[in-house]
């Protein structure tokens, strides 16, 4: 739920405190239902809510009953009922039922390191004013999001960056290795954003601030054992799979507001309705997509899931135009190139969720980063295979069976799959062998970038900047587990819990909750040996044993299809927006210097000319047209119009 | 064979490298277009779409080996070949 922003200053000598209520408009889109601010000399914290527990008690922000502790909060913590009864017995007390007052509490006693007992999703930030120190802290997989910038003495923070630009000082241009990170790994490698001078603060950080010094420091990040895991049976390890799925679940649905799910007819979020069924103790509102061209759509297994869970389901119909027609606003909420069109589905669903009368759902997402369901683990597992036997016939046609849902790789001859999955013995002993083919299309996508650009890089590397800061136990970690963590590290909080997650929901007030990432799962599915994640090649292998005993045969033992939709294409329809045309011309192109417009040119004719393009072009389009909105919007303009008026009145600002 | 050569080279710049000269994409005529990274899973079906409709040849599957597709210079003696009437 909400937003949250503010400013602090390393002298008492006040700033316009009016910033931070124009920051809190910026991001009304993510809590339309109330606004506050507070404020003193140096300091001033806002909060936009989506009230979703304690409806009357919950304002923020909310502050110690000496006013010497504030605290701004977005995000939920599931285990404050159990955290508000510990504190209680040590003598605390409450004025509300919210968990923003247990985060509150909670740091009282416990000071800075309390963010080690949460179980949720959260961005806060809290002002001791004894200590004259802000702490900033952000869950594990980053769930919530946080930015901020420091100018001259002053820190400034916000859930989106858009809030920050609100201040006219705040410098507005791309950094082009923020660019050329979203052009290899869909994401910047944090603290960097597409932003030169705003920095997000990484997943799993927190942040202190204390007389103008910043300080950043790790509270989490994934880690897997070196060793070997506990000796236990698949019936025990299943049990407590099992269990703790369970236990994620029925946290998830403490809430005073109705919680649909997303159901997309593959195994995740057919198990996580499923367990939400068991814990309601009746069947749950859900919500998928369906498209038109049947390479996308899953309507079939959204249906058979239905029938079997027999939930209130309502469907969102998404064709071409609509992708194209909301895009804009798409990339105004993920403030970060996409290289796919696919959070723009999840944009127009959670506007059918919110119409329908919802603010929370529970998805599957998660479950194949931390249980092994992806097909890049599978790619790499084939690769390691063919590569112990170069010169096998047989093993390179295993490949074959990687992605069943692209027709274009079902075509190719043997003798060519070979030559694609080749394996070398340098891309063998890298850290990164799982990714490097994923990753080597960054180099083809650089291409397009302009020769300004290209020389502002200098040689740079995104992938030697990930090898330098691997864990350092990385190396003996099972190869598995390895490719797991570069998931969990950049895809996972950079792309899929943030542009196709948080911004898509948020954009219309709506929260995303994800069982498979709550910490008791995450630390189980760690020490999972990993035959037990991806047995041969059946994926998420445990998950699917548990998944028997809750829904029909064909939603278990469906293989996994990866959410996608139309990319490209969807922009070169007959009927299209206007804008495709405007940013895409070599006008536009040259004078925001950003790609080569020669470049452009010859995708885009590519495209009109209804050529055959290839994955790398679709991914090509969706990077340049994101990009020029993302400067429309974000440098050469001034953001979105229709949020000025949304500002916290003069009533809802609290003075110190 | 040489115009073959050259009009595949300026298919391949001008489809798969955007009309870019980067040395990082250099290539000879002899060079794997496989190994270089200029084409990928996708790009093989781009280039056989091109050479069917450039040449009005028809490919087909079984013909479909690197030995055939995967340089310049192979690609403008397989083309070669095509074209040559059935002896």
């Amino acid at each position: 739920m909400c937003a949250i922003a503010g400013a602090v200053a390393a002298k008492r000598a006040a700033f316009d405190h009016s910033v931070v209520a124009d920051m809190v408009a910026a991001l009304r889109h993510r809590g339309p239902d109330d606004c506050g601010m507070r404020a003193a000399a140096g300091i001033a914290l806002g909060h936009a809510r989506l009230s979703i527990i304690d409806l009357p008690g919950g304002r923020q922000p909310m502050c110690s009953p000496n006013g010497s502790i504030w605290i701004a909060f977005n995000g939920e913590i599931y285990n404050f009922i159990e955290l508000r009864a510990d504190l209680v017995r040590r003598g605390y007390t409450f004025r509300t039922r919210s968990d923003t007052e247990v985060l509150l509490r909670l740091y009282e006693a416990d000071g800075d390191g309390f963010v080690q007992k949460l179980n949720g999703q959260w961005a806060f930030a809290i002002w001791d004013e004894m200590r004259r120190t802000l702490l900033l802290s952000r869950d594990r997989f980053g769930v919530r999001p946080l930015f901020y910038t420091t100018r001259r003495d002053r820190l400034l923070f916000a859930s989106e960056i858009k809030a920050l630009f609100v201040d006219r000082s705040v410098t507005r241009a791309i950094d082009p290795r923020g660019l050329d990170n979203v052009l290899t790994f869909w994401t910047t490698i944090p603290p960097r954003t597409l932003f030169k001078d705003v920095h997000e603060l990484p997943p799993g950080h927190s942040l202190t601030w204390h007389d103008g010094g910043v300080t950043v420091t790790p509270h989490w990040q994934p880690a897997f054992r070196g060793d070997e895991a506990p000796p236990r049976s698949d019936a025990e390890w299943l049990e407590e799979l099992r269990a703790r799925l369970v236990q994620a679940t029925r946290i998830r649905l403490r809430s005073d507001v109705p919680v649909g799910a997303y159901l997309s007819g593959g195994l995740d979020s057919s198990v996580v309705t499923a367990l939400m069924r068991e814990a309601a103790g009746r069947p749950s509102s859900t919500f998928s997509i369906a498209f038109d061209e049947p390479e996308f759509d899953e309507r079939v297994h959204q249906q058979a899931a239905v029938r079997a869970l027999g939930t209130d389901h309502h469907e969102l119909r998404c064709a071409h135009a609509d992708i194209a027609d909301v895009f804009p606003d798409v990339i105004w909420h993920t403030e970060q190139p996409l290289l796919r069109t696919a959070p723009a589905p999840m944009f127009l669903l959670s506007r059918l969720v919110r119409e329908r009368g919802f603010k929370v759902v529970l998805t599957g997402e998660g479950a194949d980063e931390v249980l092994g369901g992806y097909d890049i683990f599978k790619e790499a597992k084939i690769r390691r295979f063919c590569a112990r036997r170069i010169d096998s016939k047989w093993r390179p046609l295993l490949l074959r069976r990687l992605y069943p849902y692209l027709p274009d790789l079902q075509r190719q001859p043997a003798e060519y799959l070979r030559a694609f999955f080749h394996v070398s013995a340098g891309d063998l002993a890298s850290p990164l062998f799982s990714h490097l083919p994923r990753w080597a299309r960054g180099r083809r996508l650089r291409l397009l970038l302009s020769d300004e650009m290209r020389a502002a890089l200098d040689g740079y590397d995104g992938c030697e900047e990930i090898a330098s800061r691997l864990p350092a136990d990385f190396s003996r970690w099972d190869t598995f587990c390895q490719s797991q963590y570069l998931e969990m590290a950049l895809l996972l909080p950079g792309y899929i819990l943030s542009s196709q997650g948080d911004r898509a929901a948020m954009a219309h007030a709506v929260e995303g909750r994800f069982p498979f990432l709550d910490p008791d799962v995450v630390e189980l599915a760690a020490a999972l040996p990993p035959t037990l994640k991806m047995k041969g090649l059946d994926e998420k292998h445990l998950l699917r044993r548990l998944a028997r005993d809750l829904v029909p045969e064909p939603l278990w033992r469906r293989v996994k299809q990866p959410y996608r939709a139309p990319d490209g294409a969807a922009f070169f329809d007959d009927r299209r927006p206007g804008y495709v045309d405007e940013l895409l011309s070599p006008s536009r192109i040259a004078r925001d210097g950003i790609f080569k417009s020669t470049a452009v040119d010859q995708l885009v004719r590519k495209f009109r000319e209804r050529r055959c393009v290839g994955a790398i072009d679709n991914m090509a389009l969706v990077a340049i047209l994101s990009t020029e909105l993302l400067v429309a919007q974000f440098i050469n303009g001034h953001g979105k119009e229709g949020y000025e008026g949304m500002r916290p009145r003069a009533a809802d600002v609290h003075p110190q | 064979m040489r115009e073959c050569a050259h009009e595949l080279r300026t298919f391949i710049r001008n489809n798969f490298l955007y009309g870019s000269d980067s040395p990082e994409f250099a290539f000879s005529d002899d060079d794997s277009l496989l190994e270089r990274g200029i084409i990928d899973s996708t790009g093989i079906l781009e280039l056989i779409a091109f050479l069917e409709a450039r040449y009005s040849i028809v490919i087909a599957d079984d013909e479909l080996v690197p030995d055939n597709l995967d340089s310049i210079s192979r690609v403008a003696r397989f083309v070669e070949r095509k074209l040559q009437p059935a002896a």
